[in-house]
Order: C-alpha cells, then structure tokens, then sequence
C-alpha cells in the first residue's frame, strides 16, 4: 500500500464506461514521513476521501479489485483515509 | 519475500472492507545483518508482529490474496512471518 493527500478531484463527462459513477480525486502521493514523492495521480475513491485527508492507496491490478465492480480499469484506488495523528511510531 | 522491520503502524478508521481486523505496519527492509536496505513498505499484518519485530514481507498480489484466503482483496503486501533468527552462512 502507498500514502498520499488528497489535493483536488478531477471531473471527466466523458471517460469509459466502468468508471462510471466513480468519483475521480487528484492524489498527491507522500513517503511513510508525509514527504510528497512524485507527481500527483488521479486515482479512483473507494472511500469517500475528501480534500486535504491523509489516505491510504493502492496501484495497479489491486486499485481495481477494491471497487465495487472489479472489473474496471482504475490503476489507482484510495482505499482508507488515515487518522494522522494516531498510530504512527516514528522510526 | 523481504527481510524488514517493524517500525510503525497505520490507524485508518475508515478504509475498505479488506483491511477490517487487520493493522497495518510500516516495515523497513534491511540486510541479514538489520541493517537499513531500502523504502518503507506498507503492509498488512497477517501475524499480528509488533514494533521492532523482524518480520518476513511478501509484495505481490496473488500470494497476499492466498494468504487472506480472499481471491478478491485488493492486497499486494503483507506480513507473512515473523523472523526469530538469521544464519548467514560466510561467502
């Protein structure tokens, strides 16, 4: 699994079919320090994520199988939205 | 599999059905000698390993999935064992 925030979401009218009904967000991936890494993804939600939450996400084949329909062609999945300030031991 | 250490955990409190009853663990791949060998990897525990523990890492999908025993769950990483000692036999 990946980490990220979400910095915005992403409106398509028209896209493929099995994305239909999936909300779009732009994800801007972080390492385990909340340090941005890469460029901003455009991933499918899974989990009602809104803007600035912290999330856990996944790529490739397992970002589809979290959705509903699983067969789908997302490559990016957010699939829960993390407390911060609970939980993380610092290395 | 990786070799890696236990060295902090995730609190998602909204996420997707798959990681229910499970935690998530930061683990840091490191050498035979537990030595630092690489980027944080995000897994799932299968094993209940704490901080700290040595652990063994197993990142693709379908192995995950047999270990969950869910051919759908869209995990890729988990925790598969927890390392009570390495030989390392001299080159």
């Amino acid at each position: 699994m990946r980490l990220g925030q979400i910095i915005g979401t992403v409106v398509c009218t028209r896209k493929t079919d099995s994305l239909e009904g999936v909300k779009l967000l732009l994800l801007q991936p972080m390492d385990e320090r909340w340090k941005p890494e890469g460029n901003p993804v455009v991933a499918c939600d899974a989990v009602q994520a809104g803007e600035g939450d912290y999330v856990l996400w996944e790529a490739g084949r397992e970002a589809a199988l979290v959705l509903e329909n699983w067969y789908n062609p997302s490559d990016a999945t957010v699939m829960g939205i993390v407390d911060r300030d609970a939980g993380v031991l610092e290395p | 599999m990786t070799l890696a250490r236990v060295i902090g955990s995730i609190v998602a409190s909204r996420k997707t059905a798959a990681l229910e009853g499970h935690k998530v663990l930061l683990c840091r791949p490191v050498k035979p000698d537990g030595s630092p060998a690489g980027s944080v990897m995000i897994a799932l525990d299968a094993v209940q390993a704490g901080p700290g523990d040595t652990v063994l890492v197993i990142d693709e999908g379908n192995s995950s999935r047999m270990i969950l025993g869910d051919s759908m769950a869209p995990i890729r990483t988990m925790v598969a064992g927890i390392v009570d000692r390495v030989d390392l036999y001299k080159e």
